[in-house]
């Protein structure tokens, strides 16, 4: 295998009495595609906010892109590429600005920001897109430009949130080729979701009960250790019996 | 749409009959989860009931032009019973304070210093020249105000209060004399509480009915309370009704610490103030209504009704200045701003004494907006989403 | 007898067609799918439907009332849950219900029978706030706030959006529940592998309908070739896929992809083609509504 981008033992975080987040263990190599899965409220979003660098454990130890996750939140902060359904890219803002601005956020200078504008657009063909506004663009061109975005800094992991909840299945495709060519050069993505269809394209899949990680395979081993059709019964099984709601 | 809303309404007698228990229980339902809404947010709650206290004491006390404790110091070569008696008019006046004589060399140094505020000088010979002039006989001025006019509103208070405790020396046969009416002691609270009132009504009512309503069009229960039987209208009416209690209350609030507070003498008649205010609690109701038809979102309703409707009338309602030293232009853009009569309405019972008969005007014109404004809301009104 | 019917509705934003001249209709106890990603006017649908908004062209009828002239009646007859659950997020669980049972006119008890198998489920957190409730659990006051007048025609639009496996899969039995009593409903997804719970679908895309019938009926309108293709190298795979010879498109779909051909396509000289690839597998497969979806939108 190669080299482990995200490697954490024992994470716990806990909210006064509340253990949000129960002894989690797990690598994530590079270049994989990892699927972080879980029911309602149980942990998932904790769990991640913690690998991005947004909280620190309570207590456990770890490293996401070689920074410790107990101390150095800011760099890792820096290491890690974003993008959610929820807030992806300004409306107001045309394509181009967008690409500057985060650009700009990552600290890039203005060569490296034009010539990887540049790229980005080509790769998309966008270019003739530059000056519109992201208000005007279909949804599923703003999710696929959103993701080229959050790579603009070439980090070393992505992290999507649902990143294909609501786009048509052929541009959902698109998205899906557009991830497995940023894996191919060497990024590890981490796709969190509640849509068991979008966890059979990854890699391995791990799934979240309670705080706990109760499971963590490639989807056709998971399929096969349940003796289960599809993800979704896989996930339904581990989650009936869950015992917290939101 | 009115085409639409008449159409809508031609039902309601068919309806009246046979629903008429029902819509009684659905309107008692729909004012009692307003007013689960409004007694759950607290924070706001307690925002609309110290919002008119706290200004009422601090535009009552602080930011005023009222003359209070003023500190004056006297230069008077000859301490004759003239001078004595003028004197002594001023220090047992409670809004000032005798701070002693003092030498003709001391008065800049003492005002600079902020020691005192206003220096009296009597001039030498007071008495015989104050004699002169009850004898008619022409003569210069015999007394002198030095008054420090850094703060020009209090400034020209004082010195018109002082004269007029001072000219109470030359008695009867001083050349004019000056009265204050209505508010002798020049207490700015009197004007500002109608203006306070005008302003908390609006913020109450329009800015908070409006607020509510639309928050039901962005959370989506906009849409399920169209899709229901219930008459929409209707929706609107259950958010007025905990509104205009709490107006009520709040109104009661400010006219017992107008009272108690700030001595405002309310000679005019509490009825006519309380049916005024609730007329102009209706009107700003009405106000929110149409405001919230308008928008879509909760923060354009705050900008409507806190930027477009409040400015105007904090501006132009003569809250703030005087009506009559407007451009022509503002003064007449001043009539359609609501506040500006009901303000002038409440001035008058509250300060001047009128009894409600003489406000008759500003009523009949706060009723003509209150008829429009809901009118226009209850045409543009639609129970369609478009 | 339909319960929906709908004739060449259209309706427009701007310039934006969000409804395109669609038909269909429901019969009574039919648990009808519109399926369909953002933007394929689901939402426009479900407002004209449920007399929200008029269309600019077009007729469209709910139990047997016109949406525009008889919309007050039919307001009265059918229980509707927009796409985000509008509940009131500061009033309890039986708050929220006594309220919606009130503005409806009847009594929380009088329709009971139909509520209780869902309201049961969430009545033990009856005086929780309704924003202190997990997704699944807004989700079921929701639904029981929209039957507790018992309507005849339920409207449910995206009920799944949002929430996780089990609450979705708590919630479609819930529907086959009521279906079986004899309520019609409309629902709209955009998860494709939701359609299979639906008697009958119409998948959409904006604003148009691009095929109605039973999700078998559907599946059959698929006639080309499809195979599922996997190799240890899936990104090259798929590049080298496209290549070959036959090969009409060639798409991922979830752990393998799904590579639809034409006559002239052979698994042999395939495989042959595309030699270089490490355990390069080939199998025919059975197409899903996300197959004909994908192949009816390139139509």
């Amino acid at each position: 295998m190669s080299e482990t981008v995200i490697s954490v033992r024992n994470l716990t975080k806990r909210f006064g009495d509340f253990t949000a987040v129960n002894n989690i263990s797990f690598d994530v190599y590079q270049g994989e595609i990892f699927g972080f899965l879980g029911a309602n409220g149980a942990g998932k979003t904790t769990a991640m906010r913690m690998l991005c660098g947004l909280s620190y454990p309570t207590s456990g130890s770890g490293t996401v892109a070689g920074f410790n996750v107990m101390r150095e939140g800011e760099m890792i902060k820096r290491h890690i590429g974003y993008m959610s359904q929820r807030f992806s890219l300004y409306n107001t803002l045309t394509v181009g600005e967008n690409i500057k601005l985060f650009a700009g956020i990552y600290g890039l200078s203005k060569q490296v920001t034009a010539k990887r504008s540049d790229e980005l657009l080509a790769r998309l063909k966008f270019s003739s897109e530059r000056n519109t506004l992201v208000k005007a663009l279909p949804l599923g061109w703003k999710q696929k430009l959103a993701f080229a975005i959050a790579g603009i800094h070439r980090p070393e992991i992505i992290f999507l949130d649902e990143p294909t909840g609501g786009v048509d299945p052929v541009t959902r495709r698109q998205f899906w080729e557009m991830i497995y060519e940023a894996a191919e050069g060497g990024t590890t993505i981490f796709v969190t979701t509640h849509y068991m269809d979008e966890a059979e394209y990854c890699s391995r899949v791990s799934i979240m009960v309670d705080g706990e990680v109760r499971a963590l395979d490639t989807p056709t081993r998971l399929k096969q250790q349940f003796n289960a059709g599809s993800m979704d019964e896989v996930f339904r099984m581990l989650a009936r019996d869950a015992q917290r709601g939101e | 749409m009115p085409g639409q809303w008449m159409k809508s309404f031609a039902c309601w007698p068919a309806m009246h009959k046979e629903e008429s228990k029902v819509m009684k229980n659905n309107l008692f339902a729909l004012v009692k989860k307003e007013s689960l809404h409004i007694l759950r947010d607290k924070r706001t709650m307690l925002i609309v009931i110290l919002i008119p206290v706290v200004l009422i004491v601090l535009f009552g006390f602080a930011i005023s032009t009222e003359v209070n404790n003023v500190n004056v110091a006297v230069v008077a070569p000859d301490r004759t019973n003239g001078v004595n008696d003028a004197v002594n008019r001023i220090a047992h006046n409670d809004y000032f304070t005798f701070c002693g004589y003092i030498n003709q060399d001391q008065i800049d140094q003492q005002l600079r210093s902020g020691k005192v505020s206003a220096v009296i000088v009597f001039a030498p010979d007071f008495d015989r020249r104050l004699e002169q002039i009850y004898a008619g006989l022409p003569s210069t001025p015999i007394i002198q105000l030095i008054v420090d006019a850094s703060d020009v509103n209090s400034a020209g208070a004082a010195t018109a209060y002082m004269q007029e405790i001072l000219l109470g020396t030359a008695s009867q046969q001083a050349m004019f004399e000056t009265r204050m009416l209505f508010n002798p002691q020049m207490k700015s609270a009197y004007n500002f509480v109608p203006g306070i009132m005008g302003l908390i009504f609006i913020l109450v009512c329009a800015m908070m009915t409006s607020v509510s309503i639309v928050r039901e069009k962005e959370v989506g229960t906009m849409e399920v309370l169209l899709v229901s039987p219930m008459r929409p209208t209707k929706v609107f009416f259950a958010k007025m009704i905990p509104y205009f209690v709490i107006s009520c209350v709040v109104l009661i609030i400010i006219l017992l610490l107008s009272y108690y507070l700030l001595h405002v003498p309310m000679s005019g008649g509490v009825w006519g103030i309380f049916s005024m205010s609730l007329l102009y609690v209706l009107l700003s109701l009405s106000l929110g209504l149409l405001v919230s038809i308008v928008v879509k979102t909760q923060v354009a309703a705050l900008l409507l009704s806190g930027m477009v409707m409040m400015l105007p009338m904090l501006l132009l309602s003569g809250m703030l200045f005087p009506i009559e030293n407007f451009p022509k232009f503002f003064e007449v853009l001043s009539n359609v701003v609501p506040a500006r009569w009901y303000i002038e309405g409440i001035r008058k019972m509250m300060i001047q004494g009128s009894p409600f008969v003489a406000v008759w005007k500003e009523f009949a014109i706060l009723l003509g907006m209150t008829v429009i404004f809901f009118g226009v809301s209850l045409i543009k009104f639609n129970d369609k989403l478009e | 007898m339909n319960v929906i019917e709908v004739n060449n509705l259209s309706k427009s934003y701007g310039k934006v067609k969000a409804l395109d001249s669609i038909s269909f209709s429901v019969k009574r106890s039919e648990l009808f799918g519109l399926i369909g990603p953002d933007g394929a006017g689901k939402t426009t649908l479900f407002r004209l439907l449920t007399t929200l908004i008029n269309p600019d062209e077009g007729s469209a009828a709910v139990d047997g009332l016109d949406i525009i002239k008889d919309y007050r009646k039919i307001r009265s007859r059918v229980g509707y849950m927009p796409g985000r659950f509008s509940l009131y997020p500061d009033l309890t669980v039986e708050e929220n219900l006594t309220f919606f049972a009130a503005i409806f006119g009847v009594k929380v008890k009088d329709s009971y029978d139909l509520v209780a198998p869902i309201y049961k489920q969430i009545e033990p957190f009856r005086k929780r706030q309704a924003h202190n409730l997990s997704g699944g659990m807004k989700q079921k006051l929701a639904l029981s706030c929209a039957l507790i007048h018992h309507p005849s025609v339920l409207f449910l639009d995206e009920p799944t959006t949002g929430i996780d496996a089990v609450s979705r899969s708590e919630l479609w039995d819930m529907l086959k529940n009521l279906k079986e009593k004899g309520i019609t409903i409309l629902v709209s997804t955009p998860y494709m592998d939701e359609a299979f719970l639906c008697d009958r679908i119409a998948l959409c895309n904006e604003g148009r309908i691009l095929g109605i019938d039973t999700p078998q009926g559907i599946i059959k309108q698929f006639d080309s070739r499809l195979f599922e293709i996997r190799a240890d190298n899936m990104f090259a795979l798929l590049e080298a896929a496209r290549q070959a010879e036959g090969v009409v498109e060639c798409y991922p779909f979830g752990q393998a992809h799904h590579l639809v051909a034409d006559d002239n396509f052979n698994m042999h000289s395939f495989k042959e083609q595309l030699g270089t690839l490490s355990n390069l597998t080939i199998t025919p497969t059975e197409p899903t509504i996300e197959d004909v979806f994908i192949n009816l939108m390139k139509q």
